[in-house]
């Protein structure tokens, strides 16, 4: 059979593609921070051979250990998501001074259409904006390909190159080749000062290197196979790249094209060439106007923005629509439907927590990015904001700031152990400098749930799920100078909210840890607990249960006779049902349940 | 024989929809085809509506089905198949799972599930096969087999033979798991026209 291990051919994401690549491209140290849609590429590249990867709490982190790679002779690769190069852009910009020893790319994986982020910033700005020559795939097979050009680029040109993807390239399947390892270079240790030593006068130096290293880019882009025009018929032109090119290509078959698979920086010659031969011009692309804003600096006039969407993810519907808004037939409209939102698992532990802090409608939750965002959502609709990553804290400080003495047992902060290692533990430290009277919720899950389960500094193992040392988060928050410490199981509610109304009430920076394991990590789900079943005589139709939004738990209503029938009294107006092959058995139903109505398989 | 074509598989998180798309995926790759397959990984994931795009054809080049031109509907739940209306031509297809998963709202008692849902797609014109996957997938003894079911009751639609499936069952599924699945496939295969 064809696509197994034993073919040439393989059927790949485009994050396993470029995992591939860059093994292939003899990458030899890689670091990244999970994120979606870039979380499975060091996943899959740390399975090779001759790679060292890992997980860093940060995407700075991350980028840094990759430039030290770099600067010890090797070949080095950081993955992020598109908001991680924000926190990755101290080390991008002076990188791009520096330049390296070792190839040294830089993965950014955009969302656009939001999927799984707080915002869809077009990441091709920061390729503008650092002076780095950036790539964009249009598939899997192109991404696994470009992963080569990206590294020889690099070294030619002694800058860190940046590489693009978006979802529909990241999270996107299709047909693959195979290819072998280049060889590697030892590492070595070369001392370069004026070249890695960025003081004033060493940068001053390297900053008019970086226009002769772009002026060489600029050229080559002009010869660069991956930046192609594709001849065709009619009098519209089309410039594209990433999954744009995709679209264009079914809604005008017929139609030139000029490819970009370098968006930065952009063949002039080549665009000016390519818009002489057409009648009308037209940029696709997703987000922002990067592309045309640039052919029109060239004083190339062009289409773009006008026609396309601006805002979230195009398909080749969209884009025919756009440029030949006849053309396209009525579709049938949509029902009108009760909507389907993400929910917190059955037997989630953040549910405990964010039940309680639903029960303080005066005390403002300052959120952060992970699963428990869904806190928001209702029935519990217990957060407030959420802005980045461990933003929680420093939210939570800025307004206990303000508020002065009037935020006392009002400001609570909510983040998870990956998040607090990510960017937490500063602001904490800021928290406790300061005298913040803000109280701090860690849900310490022992991993990083969102993106699937990836190990951190706290969870004990590596990226390889090797034992590895863990940090002790207690010690953590003392040693910072947390003066009160407390940790709770969330699973019990009553017990929770004891120490959570203590802790919000104190005017000293507090932190909480509330520790209960992630039910769908691997060992919990094989040590399956008992799972909890409805008394349906007993349930009195309260929704005590109902308002945890535990998505095992379904509420029945009834008429007046339904009830009767089932021998309720007329007055109830339904009751509540657990579906026991979706509980995980955490519970806390059956503490909420003051009627006796839930009970534990294989409890009398 | 079909020569290019689009299939669109929708439900909820948990249900299968992966393995589901993969078997197709590889089924049509051993047919000839040229094949991209689009998912969402990441929030999306925890429960919510999820679909997989699946398209073929000598060469394929956008991952995304465009509105209006799905050619078949795998739907895990009904509601997920009256969601992806506007995905549907007249000369569709769906299979559509009569598992109903209650959405938060109706969970929570504020909303009701539109019972006769289905009619909306029937109404217009609309070829929809309604099977219990999860009874064909009693029958075989192993409830997590719907999915594959699933995928047997919509190979009715495309060329690919079944030997096709059944040699990627055998390739791709855990070997502890490729007997109940295969069962399952054919099981799913004969609800069609019987």
């Amino acid at each position: 059979m064809a696509f197994d291990e034993n073919d040439n051919k393989l059927w790949l994401s485009g994050n396993e593609a470029i995992a591939l690549g860059a093994w292939e491209a003899g990458v030899q140290v890689a670091s990244g921070y999970p994120g979606t849609p870039s979380t499975e590429i060091m996943g899959n590249l740390v399975k090779y051979e001759g790679v060292y990867g890992e997980w860093a709490p940060n995407e700075k982190v991350g980028l840094e250990v990759a430039i030290g790679a770099s600067f010890a002779g090797v070949r080095a690769f950081a993955t992020m998501k598109h908001v991680g190069v924000n926190v990755a852009a101290d080390p991008l910009f002076t990188a791009s001074y520096t330049g390296g020893r070792g190839g040294l790319v830089v993965l950014t994986a955009d969302d656009p259409q939001m999927h799984s982020s707080q915002n869809e910033q077009d990441n091709r700005n920061y390729a503008f904006a650092a002076k780095l020559p950036m790539l964009e795939p249009s598939d899997p097979a192109e991404a696994k390909a470009m992963m080569q050009t990206a590294f020889e680029l690099s070294e030619r040109f002694d800058c860190p190159v940046l590489f693009r993807t978006t979802t529909r390239i990241a999270h996107v399947k299709g047909v693959v080749e195979k290819g072998e390892r280049v060889p590697t270079e030892s590492a070595s240790m070369e001392k370069m000062p004026a070249k890695f030593v960025m003081l004033p006068g060493n940068a001053r130096l390297r900053r008019a290197e970086i226009e002769k290293r772009m002026a060489a880019t600029r050229e080559l882009a002009e010869k660069l196979p991956e930046n192609r025009i594709e001849q065709g018929n009619g009098p519209r032109g089309f410039i594209c790249a990433g999954t744009s090119y995709n679209y264009v290509k079914e809604a005008f078959p017929e139609a030139p094209v000029l490819k970009l698979g370098m968006v930065w920086p952009l063949p002039e010659g080549m665009i000016r060439d390519f818009a002489a031969t057409v009648e009308e011009l037209i940029v696709v692309e997703e987000l922002d106007p990067f592309l045309e804003t640039h052919i029109k600096a060239m004083g190339i006039d062009c289409h773009g923005k006008d026609l396309i969407p601006d805002q979230g993810e195009l398909n080749s519907f969209l884009v025919r629509k756009a440029v030949d808004p006849d053309s396209v037939g009525e579709l049938f409209a949509p029902l009108d439907l009760p909507m389907r939102p993400p929910n917190m698992c059955a037997g989630c532990p953040h549910r405990g927590i964010f039940y309680n802090l639903s029960k303080m409608k005066d005390v403002f939750v300052s959120g952060d990015i992970g699963c428990y965002t869904l806190g928001f959502l209702p029935p519990l609709s217990a957060m407030d904001s959420c802005v980045c990553m461990g933003a929680s804290v420093t939210v939570a400080h800025g307004m206990s700031k303000a508020l002065g003495e009037e935020g006392t047992g009002k400001v609570v902060a909510v983040l998870g152990d990956s998040t607090f290692m990510h960017s937490g533990m500063t602001g904490l430290l800021n928290a406790v400098y300061n005298e913040s009277n803000a109280t701090v919720i860690i849900l310490d899950n022992r991993t990083t749930a969102m993106t699937g389960h990836q190990n951190n500094p706290a969870s004990g193992k590596n990226i390889k799920g090797e034992p590895a040392h863990a940090v002790n988060l207690e010690k953590l928050c003392e040693a910072i100078g947390v003066p009160r410490v407390r940790v709770v199981n969330p699973h019990e509610i009553t017990q929770t909210q004891k120490v959570l109304k203590e802790e919000i009430a104190s005017p000293d920076p507090s932190v909480v840890i509330s520790r209960a394991p992630c039910v769908l990590l691997p060992e919990m789900v094989k040590a399956k607990k008992p799972v909890y079943f409805t008394n349906l005589e007993n349930c009195s139709g309260c929704m005590a249960c109902v308002r945890l939004g535990c998505p095992a738990i379904s509420w029945h209503p009834l008429t007046p006779e339904q009830a009767v029938e089932r021998g309720y009294t007329k007055k109830q107006k339904g009751y509540a049902e657990i579906a026991e092959v979706q509980c995980n058995g955490c519970g806390q139903c059956a503490e909420l349940c003051k009627f006796d109505a839930i009970s534990k398989r294989g409890e009398n | 024989m079909k020569q290019s074509g689009n299939i669109l598989f929708s439900g909820v998180g948990g249900q299968g929809i992966l393995l589901a798309s993969e078997l197709t995926a590889y089924a049509q790759l051993e047919a000839g085809f040229d094949v991209k397959k689009s998912e969402v990984h990441g929030m999306a994931q925890r429960g919510g509506s999820v679909e997989a795009h699946l398209r073929y054809g000598e060469r394929v080049y956008s991952p995304l089905i465009d509105p209006g031109t799905a050619d078949i509907l795998v739907a895990f739940e009904i509601l997920e198949a009256a969601r992806y209306l506007p995905y549907l031509h007249k000369d569709s297809a769906v299979v559509v799972n009569t598992q109903k998963i209650l959405p938060p709202a109706v969970a929570l008692g504020k909303m009701t599930y539109p019972d006769t849902i289905l009619d909306e797609l029937t109404d217009r014109g609309i070829n929809v096969v309604a099977i219990d996957a999860f009874a064909v997938a009693g029958e075989v003894g192993e409830l997590r087999t719907a999915n594959v079911a699933m995928v047997g009751a919509m190979s009715n639609f495309l060329a690919a033979s079944p030997q096709t499936f059944l040699d990627v069952i055998d390739e791709k599924v855990k070997p502890a798991f490729r007997e109940v699945n295969k069962q399952a496939f054919e099981a799913g295969r004969k609800l069609v026209y019987n």
